[in-house]
């Protein structure tokens, strides 16, 4: 009941909306043909502070909050928002929402309360974890100690920053849940130059938890060592190879590819409508034997792990494909219900101004049974992919594409030159069957993924292990 | 409904925020307010799939005080609420440090003069005739052929908004806008071939938007064409940019030429200025002033006035893309650009998109691209891609799973001709591009 009470005080207490006005709402919006129905509030207070040309240059502050509510029958949804919560605005609201659905029998709500059963991450609010001063002097120190570690450093680029959301969601049955959840970021860039010849390179982390996260372990100054290592290894990278070829993975952040290439295609609406590659192909193998993906948003205190989802229903870990076989795909509640299954705690929205859809958590692969080492030697020749940028998704075609930032040449089994980034492009459905060997390294990334879909933003975590692919595109200059 | 009046009230809430942070101390300020509203209405196998209301407000403030600065924002509009967020604005312009660049324009940029740019066009559509449109629209796609056969629907898109913005050097201005849109995106499928495509129609005015059966028949076509795609052998070859994905090519070309990756020393066109970037034919211009279009505005977001100007002529960059901080950063003046360029255009040659397939003769005809494998620093360019495989001036065959690399700074130089099948549907005007040669990786 804590963090409910918590979240009644953030949001509906300055509003001055009780219970009761939820349940005057909640009515409002039901009837009997409505299938489905939430309010979902939302209170998100976030700030920012940059560094950059040795100077603290940037700090912003920014409060989000509002209320969205919709309405489910069948397959068709209404949905209104509002940034004013006030019962006069959410009752008109509830009214145009309603107008999507079939006018049917009064129907009336009394809100139970649904206590959160496990917390993955702490009660924090990051903004107030630090006092200001103490947040300058993070960021000065990182600069100035990341400064230090080369001569070919021509400019840092600093950024912390932290997120207090709180939300409260109420369903058609009466229940309420509620979530608060912390979430900081910290990125380095550094830009070096050498003979003429520029590069740059970032790293950052973070997760759902307070400032105290990059201070403990000195964890904000490996960043800084990290994106500098990174952008001296771009000032002797050559052209990257063209053409098919075995292509080894590096573990953690390289599990982009499992976000791309099979994650959204297992989301539940897409599966539900049949628009995507695996659409009907629970059962079937897409991937070699050596493969276990999971979706798992119960992690403590990564990036993508979440208490409840935005519809109120605990999250879990998810098997998506064990052993090589599909299981099953990730769901809210519209499309568990749709498709006669139990929504596995995926249901996510950017906020309260839209509307909830099947969204990853944290997606990873389990570890296997060879040594890192032992990967890179059964190469004759091939690329190393050790990091990456970002990643796209065509779900219908299946077709993928993920660009590495740090990547060498692989001859005779041994790591030789690097190379510069290139995007990789494969086949969700079937690049997975050509996985032939998979490290014992699991590694969650660092905390820094976001996942756009349909314009809507959420942060996400993958991670993997080493992982050797017999044959993907590597789209690079030198043919 | 909005309308001058809510302008009004909005500029005096601008004045009011301002007045809050002199009050509080501020010696110099910035301040902006937007209220929005909208309608989206969706429509799939027939029936309506969504019905969404749109209705959202925010402010936002930029304090200085001196040459420190700091920033707040809400969208909570409580007059409670809007003093916190000057009150956190200039909190945090206590921890920020001196910097010499910052500040807000210098007065004799900021625009005088506000011509109407014919932006605000309301489109009384309710939601009943949203959805027979979006079916209408859906339904010429489904109809088209036997092998459409699923479809993501069909979208109904109306906004209105008010922006204002006004800063302590007495600019207080605002502007209603509307902007509507139709969409459509559908699947096809033969065999084991599944394919989906869309296409879209954007304007300020709904009049102006392409009819619904024929953004539905465009749909189902470009899903259609897409079937049974192969990759290609790696391979070098010239590549033309389909007009939709051309205004990718040029974006990339603005950040590389955009202030703040100038000043950060973060692009592959440092002091390029005056000298050849492009071919001799290429023109570049932006046109902010352009009546009803959708990139058109008399004043950046800091105020400065837009004006009609060259950016590249006879293929030589005359001019960078500035906003006010970037400026000072780079010992110039404003050009204009806080918040990006309006209504930027390539000067056609006299091929339509068939005279330039015939031009390309043999190549690779690109119409989707994928992922963000550009590097602005270096110019590096390596992205997936789908399109078609073009001899002797037709086309053979759809093509996908292939990525095409470069570096753009000789992308930029080998231009060989843009087309005049010109995509008015964003602030970017391009015809399609054709580059002389990249590299293509595949099977």
């Amino acid at each position: 009941m804590k963090i409910l009470n918590l979240a009644r005080q953030a949001i509906l207490a300055p509003a001055g909306i009780q219970d009761g006005d939820i349940e005057k709402i909640m009515n409002r919006l039901l009837s009997s043909s409505v299938d489905a129905a939430d309010i979902y509030f939302q209170s998100s207070h976030s700030e920012s502070w940059v560094m950059e040309g040795g100077i603290i240059k940037e700090g912003s502050h920014s409060i989000e909050q509002g209320a969205g509510v919709r309405a489910v029958s069948g397959e068709k949804t209404g949905f209104a928002y509002s940034d004013r919560i006030e019962l006069p605005v959410l009752l008109e609201a509830a009214n145009n929402v309603k107008a999507i659905v079939r006018q049917g029998q009064e129907a009336r709500v009394r809100l139970v309360y649904a206590a959160n059963e496990v917390q993955y991450y702490p009660i924090a609010n990051p903004l107030k974890s630090l006092p200001e001063q103490q947040k300058i002097d993070l960021l000065r120190k990182v600069d100035s100690e990341t400064r230090k570690l080369d001569a070919r450093i021509e400019e840092v680029i600093v950024s912390l920053s932290g997120v207090h959301e709180t939300i409260l969601v109420a369903n058609q049955d009466g229940s309420l849940a509620a979530d608060i959840r912390p979430l900081v970021r910290m990125n380095v860039t550094v830009i070096v130059e050498e003979n003429g010849r520029r590069e740059q390179a970032s790293m950052g982390g973070g997760g759902r938890s307070d400032y105290n996260y990059f201070i403990d372990q000195d964890q904000a100054l490996n960043y800084g060592k990290e994106a500098v290592r990174q952008a001296l290894v771009n000032l002797e990278a050559e052209d990257a190879p063209a053409g098919n070829m075995t292509v080894v993975l590096g573990a953690g952040w390289p599990g982009i590819l499992l976000h791309e290439a099979i994650g959204h295609g297992l989301e539940g609406d897409f599966n539900r409508k049949g628009t995507s590659a695996f659409s009907g192909r629970v059962g079937e193998r897409v991937a070699s034997d050596l493969c276990t993906v999971v979706d798992d948003g119960t992690l403590p205190g990564r990036r993508g792990s979440l208490s409840i989802d935005d519809e109120g229903t605990p999250t879990e870990n998810t098997v998506l494909i064990e052993k090589g076989i599909l299981k099953g795909y990730m769901q809210d509640k519209l499309n568990a219900r749709l498709m006669g299954v139990k929504s596995t705690g995926n249901g996510r929205r950017e906020s309260y101004a839209s509307l909830p859809m099947p969204r990853m958590t944290n997606t990873y692969m389990l570890p296997g049974t060879h040594n890192p080492e032992e990967i890179i030697r059964s190469v004759k020749k091939g690329l190393y992919a050790k990091n990456f940028a970002g990643g796209q998704v065509d779900i219908t075609s299946g077709k993928f594409v993920f660009s590495a930032s740090e990547a060498y040449l692989i001859e005779n089994g041994q790591i030789t030159r690097a190379v510069k980034g290139a995007t990789l492009i494969g086949n969700g459905p079937d690049v997975l069957t050509k996985v032939s060997m998979v490290g014992t390294d699991l590694q969650l990334d660092s905390g820094v993924g976001s996942c756009g879909k349909e314009g809507q933003s959420v942060p996400v975590g993958v991670g993997q292990p080493t992982l050797k692919i017999d044959g993907i595109t590597v789209g690079g200059t030198s043919v | 409904m909005q309308n001058q009046e809510e302008v009004k009230r909005l500029k005096n809430s601008v004045q009011q925020l301002l007045d809050e942070a002199k009050e509080q101390g501020a010696s110099a300020a910035e301040a902006g307010l937007s209220q929005e509203n909208g309608l989206s209405v969706s429509a799939r196998l027939g029936e309506v799939e969504t019905i969404e209301h749109h209705c959202g407000q925010g402010l936002g403030i930029t304090v200085y005080f001196g040459q420190r600065k700091g920033s707040a924002s809400t969208t909570d509009l409580s007059p409670e609420s809007i003093k916190e967020t000057v009150t956190a604005a200039c909190s945090i312009a206590r921890y920020t440090s001196e910097d010499v660049y910052a500040g807000l324009p210098e007065k004799e940029l900021l625009a005088t003069e506000f011509p109407d740019l014919d932006l605000n066009h309301p489109w009384s559509i309710s939601a009943d005739e949203a959805i027979i449109l979006a079916v209408e629209c859906e339904d010429a796609a489904r109809n088209f052929h036997a092998d459409i056969s699923n479809s993501e629907g069909a979208t109904v898109n109306t906004h209105q908004g008010i922006h204002v913005m006004g800063n302590s050097l007495g600019f207080l201005q605002g502007y209603i806008s509307t902007r509507h849109s139709l969409s459509c995106s559908v699947l096809a499928q033969r065999g084991d071939s599944m394919q989906r495509d869309y296409w879209y129609s954007v304007a300020r005015n709904a009049n102006n938007l392409e009819a619904a059966s024929a953004i539905g028949r465009k749909a189902a076509e470009r899903a259609l064409r897409r079937l049974e795609g192969r990759s290609l052998s790696t391979r070098q070859c010239p590549v033309l940019y389909s007009a939709e994905i051309a205004s990718g090519l040029l974006s990339s070309f603005i950040s590389a030429i955009s202030g703040g990756n100038l000043y950060r020393k973060a692009s592959f066109l440092l002091d390029a200025i005056e000298t050849q970037v492009f071919p001799d034919f290429v023109h570049i211009y932006e046109q902010p002033h352009l009546k009803g279009a959708l990139g058109s505005s008399a004043y950046d977001s800091e105020g400065v006035a837009t004006k009609n100007r060259d950016i590249v002529s006879e293929g030589i960059l005359r001019s960078y893309v500035l906003g006010t901080y970037s400026a000072r950063k780079l010992g110039l003046r404003s050009t204009g650009n806080a918040g990006g360029v309006r209504n930027l255009t390539i000067d056609s040659g006299d091929l339509d998109f068939q005279g330039m397939l015939k031009k390309l003769d043999t190549g690779l005809l690109v119409t989707e691209l994928m992922g963000q494998g550009v590097n602005i620093l270096t110019g590096d360019y390596s992205r997936g891609a789908a399109g078609f495989w073009v001899e002797n001036g037709v086309i053979q065959y759809p093509v996908e799973e292939i990525t095409i690399a470069g570096n753009l700074k000789d992308m930029l130089k080998n231009i060989v001709a843009v087309g005049n099948d010109i995509d008015y549907r964003g602030s970017t005007r391009t015809g399609s591009i054709l580059v002389e040669q990249m590299s293509i990786a595949g099977e």
